[in-house]
């Protein structure tokens, strides 16, 4: 195997934030033609890498040649106008604007100094075919297509602009699983075009079925690369958070007493067109998923609950009677003691330029505060407890949480719900887009939560989470509880299959009565 | 298939704007003393359209999810240099004209670099911008007074061929020459972008810098435009803080009125001035009514008020309550 001069090159790249290194002295090679996984646990260094790479981020020290000739991106237009794209984890889409608009939101086709809409509108519609994204309509206001709609747009906009090297961070992250497949498809076409992709996921089988070379990154620094397939998972996963790696999930106990009286239960909630007659029951103690493709009314479930979405029939019962939840305030409150940890961390979860003290203390600030004012060390004797018992990493407790690395800000969410003390936990796809190490982390937390008697409803996109942490798992398809999966029924197969709904009528899928339950 | 659907949804704002300025101008009319006729028409779009073009220049700001304060004094400014410069000769009168245009551009210029370089917000940027331009007009005209060349002037205000009022077709001309090819252009979708999401624009690669820019600088040239037409009209030039500050306060009423979102991000100058006929027109309607003339800014606010709520009604329908804070 010859080592053929590679296409891009960056070495001896630093950058430092404050007093936090996010880069040392990191180095990357990517050849034309070949898949280049990048590995590392969140706050590794990778996002600061593909942003120094793609113009938004200046490094400190260090040299990026391109072709062999030494470059300088000093914005992203720079770095594009050279050919690299990223698609970023925050999605670079303008809500307003159509999706024609978007994918060509940089260099539309033109007619006489105009804009062509019309040839815009049908390259539109090639570039969402070669994406896979057929079903989104060219002019619809990017607001209005949910979020794994958004993503497929993004990967058909990075496209368009045909680039030379293709980054993608977490592109797959809020895809389905039909939508994945059809991705890699397209990325495996363009690298036997001659592109160079680099390609960061935290979803091992991506990985395996797309690299060539992977390179891992672990605190600032590149610290290993290889040909794809060298390493076991267990060796590269220890390379990646530097510690052994046992039992990622925690033993599931024996399940809980059919007898024990449900501390939550929903009788036929329908909302929109969005939710149908959904009922459900979990009692103290138990950890109860929720499945099914993205986008089939889980998020609007536990929104449902937690009191947010107007107009929602049917009933919801706390430890058997009927109760009426106005808001998170009325959810929260000691009587019902519910919690949700939101989706969007950065929008729902956080306020991301205060301290960490005060995005832990506000959803408790009731319990620490007497006569409307709040009792600073007893705040700060509840904050130092989270902290441990989660182990956040921070400099301190009035740094603002916005520079913690994902999977602490992730914990910080938690934590924020935790200090309320509640009896009924809602997730909302918690470990979306954070670090192994942290995953592992939320699972024994979880674990723990559920063994001292703490009801938990949990959205997952990730199958193996489902399975690893759910004595029980609610299939959802259409609004409706497709199938409830429990014990051994439990699998990556049964999963998949009820939440395509294959096992129900196929011709009308969507009225066809639903089974199980 | 459902392409119109889309185009119509996308236009939707402004085609209500439209049709609540038809509805009210046909009842102006129909209890108007002299009916449907040339003078009457003529003296409505003559008031409407110095209005429009402030509401354009607000336009441009607000659709960077900005907003222009200076507008008012701006529009003063170019009024009071116009009562200087646009006379004599009618090569002098163009050049008098080209003046007064560059003038807005500069000022408008001014404020971009203010915003963009200075990073200030903009309501804090224009309002002292504002106070320095209206400083200028009043050392320009300390006095109410000047001239204007009246060929041009009447030219302008009149009435061409069956009735149509010369300045609306100015406008019009304006709208057809600006505003259209600016919404077509990519400068024209980079303003939209970065009233959407700068965050999202800047990593897509957009020139927000340049977009916002452009956004201010066009707004000081509608101002100017608008300062124009006002010198026409009055044959003078008048440094007045009343008008100054009753046409800034105007400009944001007709925007949000024709569906401009003060978020930025959507509407358009066209909805705008229809923003600013149907304004024109409540004032109208009183008078034809016959109200107290006292009661008048009273009216004016409630009906505001009720219009802005109007545009809010799709809050009650949201079923979501995290829509609401979006």
């Amino acid at each position: 195997m010859d080592a053929p001069v590679p296409l891009f090159a960056m070495t001896g790249i630093s950058k430092r934030y404050g007093g936090v290194k996010a880069l040392d002295k990191a180095s990357l090679a990517l050849h034309a033609g070949r898949i280049h996984a990048l590995l590392g646990e969140n706050g590794a260094g990778k996002s600061t890498l593909i942003k120094i790479m793609s113009g938004v981020v200046q490094p400190d020290e260090g040299s990026l040649e391109f072709d062999g000739r030494a470059v300088r991106f000093p914005a992203p237009a720079a770095a594009n106008d050279a050919g690299i794209v990223c698609i970023f984890q925050e999605l670079s889409l303008i809500p307003d604007l159509s999706v024609a608009d978007n994918i060509f939101i940089a260099m539309p086709p033109r007619r006489f100094g105009l804009i062509d809409r019309k040839t815009q509108r049908r390259m539109a519609e090639e570039w969402l075919a070669l994406a896979g994204a057929e079903d989104v309509h060219p002019l619809a206001p990017v607001k209005d297509l949910p979020l794994s709609r958004r993503q497929m747009v993004e990967i058909a906009k990075a496209l368009a602009r045909r680039p030379r090297i293709l980054i993608l961070d977490e592109a797959t992250s809020a895809l389905t699983a039909a939508d994945v497949g059809k991705i890699l498809a397209v990325l495996k076409r363009l690298r036997s075009e001659g592109l160079a992709l680099l390609y960061i996921s935290h979803r091992m089988q991506e990985i395996e079925e797309l690299a060539d070379d992977c390179t891992i990154f672990r605190n600032g620094c590149n610290v290993a690369s290889y040909p794809a397939g060298t390493k076991s998972h267990g060796e590269v996963v220890e390379l990646m958070i530097g510690r052994e790696y046992s039992h990622v999930f925690p033993p599931k106990p024996p399940p809980v007493q059919a007898a024990t009286p449900p501390i939550l239960e929903a009788r036929g909630l329908t909302w929109t067109n969005r939710l149908r007659d959904i009922s459900l029951a979990v009692r103290p103690g138990e950890i109860v998923g929720l499945g099914g493709l993205d986008g089939q009314g889980q998020r609007e479930l536990l929104l449902a609950l937690f009191g947010v979405l107007r107009g929602v029939t049917g009933e919801i019962r706390i430890e058997g009677s009927p109760v009426a939840i106005g808001g998170p305030s009325a959810a929260k409150a000691a009587r019902i003691g519910m919690a949700l940890i939101p989706e969007d961390r950065k929008t729902e979860g956080l306020m991301l330029p205060m301290s960490v003290r005060d995005n832990l203390s506000f959803a408790a600030l009731g319990g620490l505060s007497t006569g409307g004012f709040i009792d600073r060390t007893a705040e700060a004797r509840a904050v130092d407890e989270m902290l441990r018992l989660l182990a956040i990493k921070t400099e301190g407790i009035d740094v603002p949480v916005a520079t913690l690395s994902g999977g602490n800000q992730q914990k910080v969410v938690i934590a924020k719900w935790l200090m309320m003390a509640p009896r009924i936990i809602l997730l909302n796809d918690p470990t979306r887009g954070i670090d192994v190490g942290t995953k592992q982390e939320i699972y024994q937390l979880l674990r723990q939560l559920a063994d001292r008697g703490v009801a938990i409803l949990f959205y997952s996109t990730d199958y193996d989470e489902l399975i690893g942490c759910c004595e029980r798992v609610l299939v959802l398809y259409d609004g409706r509880i497709g199938r409830e999966l429990a014990g051994n029924e439990l699998t990556e197969r049964a999963l998949v299959g009820s939440a395509l709904n294959i096992a129900t009528d196929t011709e009308e899928a969507g009225y066809a009565p639903a089974i199980g339950a | 298939m459902s392409d119109w659907r889309y185009r119509v949804a996308e236009h939707r704002s402004t085609l209500l704007a439209a049709l609540v300025f038809v509805a009210m101008f046909a009842i102006y009319v129909g209890n108007h003393s002299a009916g449907f006729s040339a003078n009457v028409v003529q003296t409505a779009a003559n008031k409407g359209v110095l209005l429009a073009f402030l509401a354009i220049a607000q336009t441009f700001v607000v659709l960077t999810s900005g907003i222009d304060l200076s507008v008012g004094a701006m529009f003063i400014l170019t009024n009071c240099l116009a009562s200087w410069i646009v006379v004599g000769s009618a090569a002098m009168t163009a050049l008098g004209v080209a003046g007064v245009l560059l003038a807005g551009l500069v000022c408008g210029a001014v404020n971009g670099a203010i915003v963009i370089f200075g990073r200030l917000q903009p309501i804090v940027a224009t309002i002292a911008s504002g106070a320095v331009y209206f400083g200028i007009a009043l050392a320009l005209r300390p006095n109410p007074g000047g001239d204007v060349s009246s060929d041009l002037a009447d030219m302008l205000t009149g009435q061409l061929w069956g009735g149509i009022p010369a300045s609306l077709v100015v406008l019009f001309a304006v709208i057809l020459a600006i505003w259209l090819p600016f919404r077509r252009s990519s400068l024209g979708r980079a303003v939209y972008a970065v009233g959407s999401s700068e965050v999202a624009a800047y990593m897509s690669g957009v020139a927000t810098r340049r977009a916002k820019f452009a956004a201010y600088t066009l707004s000081g040239l509608f101002a100017a435009m608008g300062g124009l037409m006002l010198t026409f009209f009055t044959y003078s030039g008048e440094a007045s803080s009343a008008n100054a500050a009753t046409y800034t306060l105007n400009s944001i009423a007709a925007v949000v009125l024709g569906g401009v979102s003060l978020f930025g991000g959507t509407g358009s100058a066209v909805g705008a001035i229809f923003g600013a006929l149907i304004f024109r027109t409540i004032n109208d309607l009183l008078f034809v009514f016959d109200l107290d003339p006292l009661w008048q800014p009273l009216f004016l606010g409630i009906v505001l008020l009720i219009s802005v709520c109007i545009g809010s009604v799709r809050l009650l329908r949201i079923r979501n309550r995290l829509d609401l804070f979006g």
